[in-house]
C-alpha cells in the first residue's frame, strides 16, 4: 500500500526526462487555494499595476511537492496516511507497552524504517526531477513587450497582461489572446499535438482591430481590457470580451493560443497573456490520473483483510486460552511467577495477551509484502523497457511501462479495445492501384515472387516525390505515350482537391493535405507528371508533363459527409470549362452519363477487386460545361450561397444539379497501410482467447475494410452482423435477431457435427440469406457497399466446434446458449446504434450479443462512447480490458480501461501520456501480453502463493507454541530471527523468483497462445489457491513445531545436557523453517538463473552466518542484555540429533508437496507443463543430434507474408475521404494563401524549359533500356510491410491461420509435417497436406506451430497461398478443451488420410 | 519479409535493423544483454517421473536404515525414572510435600528406594525433571538480567526492569534478580547403592560439567572480576526471596560458586516446554571395568525443598546412559522409519499411477 499507490506515476518521470511531457503534467498542479474562486477575469494589456490587483497566478509552474525543509515532515505525513504504514506504527506503539510487548520494538521498526526510507528516497528522486523540469520550463526565454521594447524574459516572469512575441516553431508560453501576426488577416497556424493530440494544423485569427496593430510600437500603446471566463480546463471553449476604445469585441476560442501549442508556418505573432502558469488550460487539464489497481491487487487486499480477520481469530483463541490457563494454572503458579502489577485477574491478562499475540502473529501480513510486490513490478517494468523486440528502430522508441503497478494484469487481458487509425493502420495512405478507362494498373507488390522494383520517377520527372512507391511501369508508359484518359485522370487528381502546397526552394514541394488520402492522390499525380504547384483563391497552377499550366478555379464544390464527393470547376488556359469530380463510387457511379455503362461495369469490377484487397477506392469523373451552362449554374450557386436560410441545403442542391451526366475516368485505390504485423498479432491474440474490439471514429465501410485486411473479419466467418438501426426498437431487434441467428446456426453446426461436414454449405447459405434480409430492412446501408457474401464453395469446413457447446436439443436459456456459441460471428455496430445499445435497458442485450462474437467493430463512435463501451464490458464481464490507441480521442478509453496502451505514433503524445504502457507498433502488443504479461502474472502469482505460504509457516508456529507456554505470547524464535526472516533470510530468493521466473521461454508463449488462458481464467492465484497456500503453510508450521517438540522434549546432547531448552528449540525450529522454505522455493522456481542460485544459497548462507554472528561471544560481550542466545547456534548445530530433526521436518514438509505436484503434472498437466516438457525433450535432442530445430519458429515469423488474392471479391468499397469540409471555402476566400505562394506560378514556368528537355532525353533512353536498370531503389521496409495483404479466405476458420511463403514451407515442411495428431483430422478434412508426411517424431515438436495442414489456396487466382491452420492444430494437439468424441474415434495417425485429401483438392 | 524479422526468434540476439538515420540519432535501443533480454542461461527443472520417483525411493532408502539405526541405539539406552513428588499417601515424600513453606529452616528429607533391573555401564546422567512448570512463559523467560549474570557491577546493583518484581528486596538489589533465579530448583538428591550385603554406599555424583561451555565460561561470570572473595563482590545485594542462602554460598568450590555455579546455570537455561528435565549430576564411569551402576537396590535421598504441589507440578529423578545421539529417544527412530516407508510406498504408488495413467501424456508430448 505504501508504494503501491503512487509509484507508478512518480517513478517513471525519472525515466522520461522529456520536459514536454512534464509540462503536460504527469503529476498535475497542486491547486492553489490562494484566492477565492475567480468569478471572471479582467486583464488590461500593458498594465502590470492594474493586473496585479487581482493577484493572478504568475507563469511560474510548480509541479514539485516538496522543498528541502518540508520534505521530511510532508513526506512522512503522506506516508503515514497509508493504512499499512499506520498499522505498523500502531504495532510499534503496542510494542512499547511492556505488559504487551512480546517482541522487541526493533522487530517492527526495522522493516518499517526500511519501507519508509525506500519510499522517501523514491519520492525525493521524483521530486528532484520535477524540480529540474519545472526549472527548465520556467527558465525558457520568451520575448516580452515591456515599455515599448521587446525584452527577453524567462517564462516564469511573464505576467498576465503582458504582450509577448512568439516566433515560428516556438512553444506558446501561456494562454494568449492573439493580437496580431505576420500573416495576412491576423491568421496564424498552430499545432496542438501537445494539447489534444491532433497533429493537423489549426488556424487562429486575431480580432480584426488588433490585427492591424502590427508592430511593437503600436502594440505598446495597446491598452485594451479583456473580461473573460475564469480559468477552466475546457480546451475548445473560450468566451470573453475585449473592450478597447469604447468598443466591445467578442472573443472566442478562435482568437486564443493556448500554452503547449506550437506556432507553425507563421513567422511571428503577438499575444496578450490571459492565463498564466497554473491557470492555463493545459495545466488545468493535467489532472491527476486515476490510480489503477490490478485485480491481483484487489484480491490481495481482500486476502489481507481476511488474514487480519484470521489474525484476530487466532488472537481471540489464544486470549481465551490465556484466560483459561491463567485461571487454572497461572494463578497457582504465582509463587514462581506473579502477575505483572497492573494485572489482577485472568481476564485482564487475557486482554493483554490478545494484543501481544496480535503483535507476534502480525507477520502473517508482513510489511515486506507490499515492498516486494512493488519491487517485482518495477523489475517487470524494466524488462518491458529493456525488451529489444519491442523496440522500433524506425522511430527509435523502445516500449515503455509508464506505470509499474499493472504488469501482472497484462497476463489476464480478455478484451482489447483498439483504435483503428494510427493503431491498426499507419495512417499512411499510399496510392496503390488505379483503373483508367477500364484498364487496371498497379500490381501490388508480391513478396512471394522476385521483389518488384519500385518505379523510379526521377529521370522522367524531377519534381517527383522520391518517397512515392509504385510498381507498375505500364501506367508510366501510358502517361508517356500520352494516353488522353490517363492524362485526364491525373489531371483530376492534380486539380480536384483542397491541398495546399509549399515550395521552399524550387522543386521541393511540400503538400499540406487535410486528409492523408488526398495527399496520396495529389502526390501520385505529381509523380506521374501532373504536378500541383500552387494555388491562389482563383487559380491552380500545375506543371503538366513539364509544362506549366494555370487553370482558373471557378468553384470548389466542397466535400461533406452526405455528398461523399467533391468537385472543382476550372477553366483551362484554352478556355474550356470542365468539372472534375472525385467521390465515393457508390455516389459517383449514379451520376454518370448513361453512355458510360460499359466502362462503368468494368470499373465497377475493378472497384470490387480493389475493395476486396482492402483498398480505399474513389471514382473519378469529369464533365464538360459549356459557357452557358456554367453561367447559369454559377448564378444559381451564387443565389444559394447568399441565401440566409437553409444555405447548406440550397448549396447541396446546387451542387447536385451540376454534378450530373459526368464521364467516368476511372478509379483510384488507396491503401490504408496497416501497421506492420497487425494481422498476425490479431490472429495470435485471438488464439489466446482475447477478444478484440475495434472502436473507431471512422466510417463503417473503412472500418469493415480494415477489419478484413487485418483479419479480424474473414470471409469464413459464419456471419457478420451489421447493426445500424436508428431507433431503439430497430437496434434491439437487430441485436435479437443476431442472437437468434447465432443460436440457430450453432445448433445447425451441432447437427452437422453429427451428420458430418456436408451441412456446411447450407448453413452458410442460410447465414447469408439472413444477412441479405437484414440489409434490406436497414435503410442506412448502401446497397452493395458491404455485402459480405459467403464464398460460394467454402474453402474450409468449419472447425470442430468446441466440445463445450451445448447439446443441440437442450432447451437451455439463451444466456447459457450465448456462452457456448460455436462458430464465428462478427458484429459491426454504428455510432448511433451504439448510443442506443449503451442505454441501460439494452446494455445487457448488447453485451451478450457482442461477446458471443469473435470480432466486434464499432464505427463512428465518439471518444466518450469508446470509454462507455469499455466501462460496459468492465461492468458486465468482470474481465480485464485493455485499450490501445494513439490519438487524443482514445484518451478516455485508455483511461477507463484496466490497462491503457498508447501507441506513440504520429498523433502526438496525448494518448501516450494517458497510457500505462506505450510503444510504437501495434504488433508489440502480442509480446507485451503473451510474453511480458503472462510472465508477470505467473511470477506474481507464484510470488504471492509462496509469500503467504512462507509467512504462515513462519508465524503459525507461535500459535502452536502458545498451547505449551501458557498462552503467554512467548515467541518460538529469537527476536532477531523474527526481524530478519522476512527482510533478509527469505526475501531475495522469492524476489528472484518473482522477477526472473519463466515457465516457458518467450517464443513458446507466442507459439502457443493458449498458454495465456490461465491468466484470463485467473487460475494461478485466486482464493482457492490462496487457501491451498495457507493450508500448506499451516501444515508446515505444524510439522515445524511438533517434530522438534516430539524429538527434543526427551532428547539430550551427546554430552548429556537436555536439548529441550528454549534456545536450542528456537534454533532448531528456525533452522528447519529456513531450510524448508528454501527447499520449497527451490521447488517453486522453474527457471534457475545464476541469480536464483546466488540468492537461494546466499540466503541460506546468510542465515547461518548471521545466526552464528548473533550468537557469538563477541557481540554478547558488548551487549550482554541484547544477545541472550550466545553460544546456542554452536552447541545446537553440533548435535546430530538436531540435524536429524531438521532433515525429518524437511522431509515431512516437502514429500507430500512433491508427490502432489508430481501427480498433478503426471495426470493433469497444464499446457505450460507440456510445453515445458517438450522443450526439455527438444533440448536433449538438440544436444544429441546437434541440429537446429529453431527454424520452425522462424518459419512462423514469416507467415502470412503472402499476398493471397484468393478472397472472393466480396465488395467492401470504402470511399477515401477522410477530410473535413469547409476547406474549399477557405481556399476560395484566399484567407490562407500567402503572398509568396501566389508568386509561385511565375517561378514554376521559369523552371520548366530545362525540365522538359531532361524529360525528353530520359524518355528516349528509357524506352530502350530494360526497366530493371533503373530499379536500384529497394522499397523501404514500411512500403513492404504496408502491402502485407489481407489474408486469404482459405485461412483457418479459427481465424488463426498464418500464411507462409512457399520457400519457407518447403524446407520446414518435411520436418514438421509429421504425424497429424489424430484430433486434427476432423479439423482439416478438405485441405490437404501437400508436403510429404514422413513420420518424423524426432522433429515432431517443431510441427506444433507450422502445422501439417499446408493448404493450397482455393481458387486459382492467387499465386500460391499457403495456409497454415495454426489454431486448428493447436486446438487439436493440445486438446485444450478436451478432445471431441470424433477425435478419439479416428485415432489412427493420419498421413494416408491427408494425402488422399491432398489429391482431392489438387 | 518484415513480419519474419520481428517474429523470428533471434537466436543470437541480433536484430539487424538499420533505421533511417540510425547513425546520427542516439539509438535508444535497449542493450542486448542476456540479463535485460531475460535470456540468462538457466536450469529449468521439471518434475518428471524420471526425477521424482527415484527421489522418493532414495529418500526411503536413506531414511529407513537411519531410522533403524536410531531406534536400535535408542533402545540400547537405559533409562530409569522415578517420581518423588509425593502425591500419593504411600509415597515417602508425601509428608514433605504437604507441609511446605519456603522459609522453613528445617529441611524435610525423604528417601525413596528403587531397584535397577539392569546394570548401567559407562557414564550415567542424573536428571531432575519437572512437569507443569512453565519455564517458557513469556514473563518468566524475560525475567532475568544477563548483564548482571555476566558480572556487570552496575547491573548487579541496578538490576534491569525485566527482573520485576524480583529486582529489589528490602531496597537492596537482588542478585541474581528475576523470577527464573528466584524459583531455582533447590532439592538436593543423593543416591545410595544398597549393597546386597546390606551396606549403603553413597554414589559419587559429579556436580560440574553439567552446563554448556559457553554458559559457564562466557555468559555467566561473577562480579568483581577475579576477586576470589565473592562475599565482597556481592556486597550490597540480597539473596533472591525464595533462596535460603545467598548466591555466593551455593558451593564451597570457588570455581562453582556464585553466578558460575553450574546448578544455577543449568536452571537459568530455561526449558522450552512445561515438562522438562535438567541435568543434575553425572555419575562418572569407574576406571576399573566395574559397572557404573550395577543391578540392585538403590535409595534416593531427597532433601525436599522445592514445592510443586501448589501448581500440580511433578518432580522426577531420571538416570540415563547416553549414546552418540544423546539419551533415549525412540520417537526419532520411529519417525525416520515411518517417513522412509511412506516415501518408499509413495514411490511405488506413484510409479503404478504413472504407468497406468501417466503414459498417455508423455507419449503425446513426445509426438508433439
Amino acid at each position: 500500500m505504501t508504494v503501491a499507490k503512487d509509484i507508478s506515476d512518480k517513478w517513471f518521470p525519472i525515466v522520461l526526462p522529456l520536459q514536454r511531457k512534464k509540462q503536460t503534467g504527469l503529476d498535475g498542479v497542486k491547486p492553489k487555494k490562494r484566492r477565492t474562486s475567480e468569478e471572471e477575469r479582467r486583464v488590461r494589456a500593458n498594465d502590470r499595476e492594474y493586473n496585479e490587483k487581482f493577484q493572478y497566478a504568475s507563469n511560474c509552474i510548480m509541479t514539485s511537492k516538496y522543498n528541502i525543509i518540508t520534505f521530511l515532515p510532508v513526506n512522512l505525513f503522506e506516508q503515514f496516511q497509508e493504512v499499512a504504514n499506520t498499522y505498523f506504527l500502531f504495532l510499534l506503539i503496542l510494542q512499547l507497552i511492556p505488559q504487551i510487548s512480546s517482541l522487541s520494538w526493533f522487530t517492527t521498526i526495522v522493516p518499517l524504517a526500511l519501507v519508509l526510507s525506500i519510499t522517501a528516497v523514491k519520492d525525493a528522486t521524483d521530486d528532484y526531477f520535477r524540480h529540474k523540469s519545472d526549472n527548465q520550463v520556467n527558465n525558457r526565454q520568451s520575448q516580452v513587450l515591456i515599455r515599448g521594447s521587446l525584452q527577453n524574459e524567462k517564462w516564469m516572469n511573464v505576467r498576465v497582461g503582458d504582450i509577448i512575441k512568439l516566433e515560428n516553431n516556438q512553444f506558446v508560453a501561456a494562454d494568449l489572446l492573439l493580437l496580431s501576426s505576420s500573416e495576412p488577416h491576423g491568421l496564424c497556424y498552430i499545432e496542438t499535438a501537445e494539447l489534444d493530440g491532433e497533429t493537423n494544423m489549426k488556424v487562429r485569427q486575431s480580432v480584426s482591430v488588433t490585427s492591424e496593430l502590427g508592430d511593437p510600437n503600436n502594440l505598446a500603446s495597446f491598452d485594451g481590457e479583456v473580461v473573460c471566463e475564469p480559468p477552466n480546463n475546457k480546451l475548445d471553449r473560450f468566451c470573453g470580451t475585449l473592450y478597447w476604445r469604447e468598443k466591445k469585441y467578442t472573443l472566442t476560442n478562435q482568437n486564443m493560443l493556448l500554452r503547449g501549442c506550437v506556432l507553425r508556418n507563421t513567422e511571428a505573432c503577438y499575444g496578450l497573456v490571459i492565463f498564466a502558469g497554473p491557470d492555463t488550460k493545459l495545466m488545468q487539464n493535467s489532472g491527476r490520473t486515476k490510480f489503477k489497481r490490478t485485480s491481483i491487487d484487489r484480491l490481495m487486499n481482500t486476502l489481507v483483510l481476511w488474514i487480519f480477520g484470521f489474525l484476530v481469530c487466532m488472537g481471540v483463541i489464544l486470549a481465551v486460552g490465556n484466560a483459561v490457563w491463567e485461571r487454572e494454572v497461572g494463578s497457582l503458579f504465582q509463587s514462581y511467577l506473579p502477575w505483572d502489577p497492573p494485572v489482577d485477574n485472568f481476564l485482564f491478562s487475557a486482554f493483554l495477551s490478545f494484543w501481544s499475540y496480535v503483535i507476534i502473529l502480525n507477520t502473517v501480513v508482513p510489511i515486506s509484502l507490499y515492498v516486494s510486490v512493488e519491487v517485482i513490478r518495477l523489475g517487470h517494468s524494466y524488462f518491458i523497457n529493456w525488451d529489444q523486440q519491442m523496440f522500433c528502430s524506425q522511430c527509435n522508441t523502445a516500449a515503455e511501462a509508464r506505470t509499474t503497478t499493472l504488469n501482472e494484469e497484462l497476463g489476464q487481458v480478455e478484451y482489447i479495445f483498439s483504435d483503428k487509425t494510427g493503431t491498426l493502420t499507419q495512417n499512411i495512405m499510399s496510392f496503390n492501384k488505379c483503373s483508367i478507362n477500364g484498364q487496371t494498373y498497379g500490381e501490388v507488390t508480391d513478396p512471394l515472387g522476385p521483389q518488384q522494383k519500385k518505379l523510379d520517377f526521377t529521370p522522367f520527372n524531377p519534381l517527383a516525390d522520391p518517397d512515392f512507391c509504385f510498381y507498375d511501369d505500364t501506367l508510366l508508359e501510358s502517361v508517356k505515350v500520352g494516353d488522353l484518359h490517363t492524362h485526364e485522370f491525373f489531371r483530376v487528381l492534380s486539380l480536384c482537391h483542397t491541398v495546399m502546397s509549399e515550395e521552399k526552394s524550387e522543386g521541393e514541394l511540400v503538400y499540406k493535405a487535410q486528409s492523408p488520402d488526398e495527399g496520396a492522390l495529389v502526390t501520385a499525380a505529381r509523380n506521374f507528371g501532373f504536378v500541383f504547384r500552387s494555388r491562389t483563391p482563383g487559380t491552380i497552377t500545375t506543371t503538366e508533363m513539364g509544362q506549366t499550366v494555370t487553370y482558373s478555379l471557378l468553384a470548389i464544390l466542397d466535400f461533406n459527409n452526405i455528398r461523399k464527393r467533391m468537385s472543382v470547376i476550372v477553366r483551362s488556359p484554352e478556355g474550356r470549362i470542365r468539372l472534375y469530380c472525385k467521390g465515393a463510387d457508390t455516389v459517383l457511379l449514379e451520376r454518370l452519363h448513361p453512355c458510360n455503362q460499359e466502362l462503368m461495369n468494368i470499373t465497377s469490377d475493378h472497384l470490387n477487386e480493389y475493395a476486396a484487397d482492402g483498398l480505399r477506392t474513389l471514382a473519378l469523373a469529369y464533365r464538360d460545361l459549356s459557357e452557358d451552362e456554367w453561367e447559369a449554374w454559377s448564378e444559381s450557386h451564387r443565389c444559394a450561397d447568399k441565401a440566409t436560410d437553409c444555405r447548406e441545403d440550397r448549396l447541396a442542391a446546387a451542387y447536385e444539379e451540376i454534378e450530373q451526366d459526368m464521364m467516368l475516368l476511372g478509379a483510384t485505390a488507396i491503401e490504408d497501410k496497416l501497421q506492420e504485423g497487425v494481422p498476425e498479432t490479431i490472429a495470435i491474440l485471438s488464439l489466446a482467447n482475447i477478444k478484440i474490439w475495434v472502436l473507431t471514429g471512422d466510417k463503417q465501410e473503412t472500418a469493415v475494410n480494415i477489419g478484413y485486411s487485418c483479419k479480424m473479419l474473414t470471409d469464413d466467418m459464419t456471419e457478420v452482423f451489421i447493426i445500424s438501426g436508428h431507433t431503439v426498437q430497430s437496434v434491439r431487434q437487430e441485436l435479437r435477431m443476431a442472437r437468434e441467428r447465432m443460436i440457430e446456426s450453432s445448433r445447425t453446426r451441432e447437427g452437422e457435427k453429427v451428420e458430418g461436414m456436408e451441412g456446411w454449405g447450407e448453413a452458410c447459405f442460410m447465414g447469408n440469406g439472413f444477412r441479405e434480409g437484414q440489409e434490406e430492412d436497414d435503410p442506412d446501408v448502401e446497397g452493395g457497399g458491404k455485402k459480405l457474401r459467403c464464398p460460394p464453395p467454402p474453402p474450409h469446413p468449419p472447425p470442430p466446434p468446441p466440445p463445450a457447446s451445448p447439446p443441440p436439443a437442450s432447451p437451455s436459456p439463451p444466456s447459457n446458449l450465448m456462452d457456448n456459441i460455436s462458430g464465428e460471428f462478427a458484429l459491426v455496430i454504428n455510432g448511433h446504434s451504439l448510443a442506443h445499445a449503451l442505454e441501460a435497458d439494452m446494455e445487457g442485450e448488447f453485451v451478450s450479443t457482442a461477446c458471443a462474437c469473435k470480432a466486434v467493430i464499432c464505427c463512428r463512435v465518439t471518444p466518450l462512447q469508446k470509454a462507455q463501451v469499455v466501462e460496459l464490458i468492465k461492468k458486465h464481464k468482470k474481465a480485464v480490458t485493455l485499450a490501445v490507441g494513439d490519438g487524443a480521442n482514445d484518451v478516455s478509453m485508455i483511461k477507463s480501461a484496466h490497462i491503457g496502451v498508447g501507441i506513440s505514433g504520429q498523433e502526438g503524445i496525448q494518448a501516450v501520456l494517458a497510457s500505462d504502457y506505450s510503444f510504437s507498433q501495434f504488433r508489440f502488443l502480442q509480446r507485451l501480453l503473451l510474453v511480458h504479461g503472462r510472465w508477470s502474472y505467473l511470477r506474481m502469482c507464484r510470488f504471492l502463493c509462496y509469500f503467504f505460504y512462507k509467512n504462515f509457516a513462519f508465524t503459525m508456529v507461535h500459535f502452536w507454541f502458545g498451547f505449551f507456554c501458557g498462552f503467554s505470547a512467548q515467541t518460538v524464535y529469537d527476536q532477531y530471527f523474527i526481524t530478519l526472516y522476512n527482510i533478509v533470510y527469505t526475501s531475495l530468493p522469492v524476489l528472484a523468483m518473482g522477477i526472473f521466473d519463466q515457465d516457458v521461454p518467450d517464443q513458446r508463449s507466442l507459439e502457443y497462445p493458449k498458454l495465456y488462458e490461465p491468466g484470463q481464467l485467473n487460475l494461478l492465484f485466486n482464493k482457492r489457491e490462496f487457501f491451498i497456500c495457507i493450508t500448506q503453510g499451516i501444515y508446515t508450521s505444524v510439522v515445524l513445531f511438533f517434530v522438534p517438540y516430539a524429538v527434543l522434549s526427551n532428547a539430550t546432547q551427546s554430552t548429556g545436557e537436555p536439548l529441550a531448552d528454549y534456545q536450542t528449540f528456537a534454533v532448531t525450529t528456525a533452522t528447519s523453517l529456513v531450510i524448508v522454505v528454501s527447499v520449497q522455493i527451490a521447488l517453486d522456481t522453474g527457471f534457475w538463473t545464476i541469480i536464483n542460485h546466488v540468492f537461494v544459497w546466499g540466503s541460506l548462507g546468510s542465515y547461518f552466518t548471521i545466526m552464528f554472528a548473533l550468537h557469538s561471544q563477541t557481540l554478547f560481550r558488548i551487549f550482554p542484555n541484547q544477545f541472550h542466545f550466545v553460544g546456542s547456534a554452536q552447541s545446537t548445530l553440533l548435535q546430530p540429533v538436531v540435524w536429524l530433526t531438521i532433515a525429518l521436518a524437511t522431509a515431512i514438509c516437502i514429500v507430500p508437496v512433491l508427490a502432489f505436484r508430481f501427480l498433478k503434472l503426471d495426470l493433469k498437466p497444464q499446457l505450460s507443463d507440456t510445453v515445458r516438457y517438450t522443450q526439455l525433450v527438444r533440448q536433449k535432442k538438440r544436444k544429441m543430434v546437434g541440429r537446429n530445430v529453431g527454424g520452425a519458429w522462424r518459419g512462423v515469423g514469416s507467415l502470412s507474408e503472402g499476398r493471397l488474392g484468393a478472397r472472393s471479391g466480396s465488395r467492401r468499397s470504402g470511399y477515401a475521404f477522410a477530410h473535413q469540409e469547409g476547406f474549399g471555402e477557405l481556399i476560395t476566400s484566399g484567407k490562407n494563401m500567402r503572398l509568396s505562394s501566389l508568386a509561385l506560378a511565375t517561378f514554376a514556368s521559369k523552371h520548366s524549359s530545362s525540365w522538359i528537355d531532361t524529360l525528353r532525353r530520359k524518355k528516349h533512353t528509357h524506352t530502350h533500356t530494360p526497366p530493371s536498370a533503373s530499379g536500384e531503389c529497394s522499397p523501404a521496409p514500411s512500403c513492404v510491410s504496408g502491402s502485407v495483404p489481407p489474408l486469404s479466405n482459405s485461412s483457418s476458420v479459427l481465424g488463426g491461420s498464418q500464411d507462409t511463403p512457399i520457400e519457407e514451407e518447403t524446407d520446414t515442411a518435411p520436418a514438421q509435417t509429421t504425424q497429424t495428431v489424430p484430433s486434427e483430422t476432423p479439423a482439416t478434412p478438405a485441405p490437404a497436406s501437400e508436403a510429404a508426411t514422413p513420420p518424423g517424431p524426432a522433429h515432431a515438436h517443431s510441427a506444433s506451430i507450422l502445422t501439417p495442414a499446408a493448404v493450397r489456396a482455393h481458387g486459382g487466382d492467387s499465386p500460391g497461398g499457403w495456409t497454415l491452420t495454426l489454431g486448428t492444430v493447436q486446438e487439436a494437439l493440445f486438446g485444450w478443451k478436451g478432445i471431441t468424441a470424433r477425435t478419439t474415434a479416428s485415432s489412427s495417425p493420419s498421413p494416408p488420410c491427408s494425402t488422399k485429401e491432398a489429391s482431392h483438392v489438387e | 519479409m518484415m513480419a519474419s524479422t520481428y517474429n523470428a526468434k533471434d537466436e543470437d540476439g541480433h536484430i539487424t535493423v538499420a533505421g533511417p538515420g540510425g547513425g546520427t540519432l542516439r539509438s535508444r535501443k535497449p542493450e542486448n544483454t542476456a540479463f535485460k533480454q531475460q535470456r540468462l542461461p538457466a536450469w529449468q527443472p521439471i518434475l518428471t517421473a524420471g526425477t521424482v520417483l527415484p527421489a522418493f525411493f532414495v529418500i526411503g532408502l536413506i531414511f529407513i536404515p537411519i531410522g533403524i539405526g536410531l531406534y536400535v541405539t535408542s533402545n540400547n539406552i537405559k533409562e530409569f525414572e522415578i517420581d518423588y513428588t509425593g502425591v500419593d499417601m504411600s509415597s515417602p515424600c508425601f509428608n514433605c510435600s504437604q507441609n511446605f513453606s519456603w522459609n522453613s529452616t528445617r529441611p524435610c528429607t525423604c528417601s525413596i528406594p528403587f531397584y535397577l533391573d539392569q546394570p548401567y555401564e559407562s557414564n550415567v546422567f542424573m536428571y531432575y525433571g519437572l512437569s507443569n512448570f512453565y519455564q517458557n512463559h513469556r514473563r518468566y523467560v524475560k525475567s532475568r538480567d544477563d548483564s548482571q549474570l555476566n558480572g556487570d557491577s552496575e547491573a548487579l546493583t541496578k538490576p534491569s526492569k525485566e527482573c520485576e518484581p524480583y529486582a529489589f528486596h528490602d531496597n537492596k538489589p537482588i542478585a541474581p534478580c528475576g523470577a527464573i533465579a528466584n524459583s531455582m530448583f533447590n532439592d538436593s538428591l543423593e543416591l545410595f547403592y544398597n549393597d546386597p550385603n546390606g551396606t549403603k554406599v553413597q554414589i559419587h555424583l559429579m556436580k560440574t560439567g553439567i552446563a554448556w561451555w559457553t554458559d559457564k565460561h562466557v555468559k555467566f561470570r561473577n562480579p568483581g572480576g577475579n576477586n576470589p572473595n565473592l562475599t565482597v563482590a556481592f556486597q550490597g545485594t540480597t539473596k533472591p526471596v525464595n533462596w535460603r542462602k545467598p548466591v555466593y554460598e551455593l558451593d564451597s568450590d570457588q570455581e562453582n560458586d556464585g553466578f558460575i555455579n553450574e546448578d544455577f546455570i543449568v536452571w537459568m537455561r530455561t526449558a522450552a516446554l512445561p515438562t522438562f528435565r535438567k541435568l543434575y549430576r553425572i555419575i562418572q564411569k569407574k576406571k576399573d571395568m566395574v559397572l557404573t551402576l550395577p543391578r540392585g537396590n538403590y535409595t534416593l535421598e531427597v532433601v525436599y525443598n522445592y514445592p510443586v504441589r501448589s501448581f500440580e507440578g511433578r518432580k522426577r529423578m531420571i538416570l540415563s546412559t547416553i549414546s552418540w545421539m544423546g539419551g533415549k529417544n525412540p520417537f526419532l527412530g520411529i519417525a525416520y522409519i515411518t517417513v522412509g516407508s511412506v516415501c518408499f510406498f509413495l514411490g511405488v504408488v506413484l510409479l503404478i499411477i504413472h504407468h497406468k495413467y501417466g503414459n498417455r501424456n508423455n507419449s503425446a508430448d513426445i509426438s508433439n
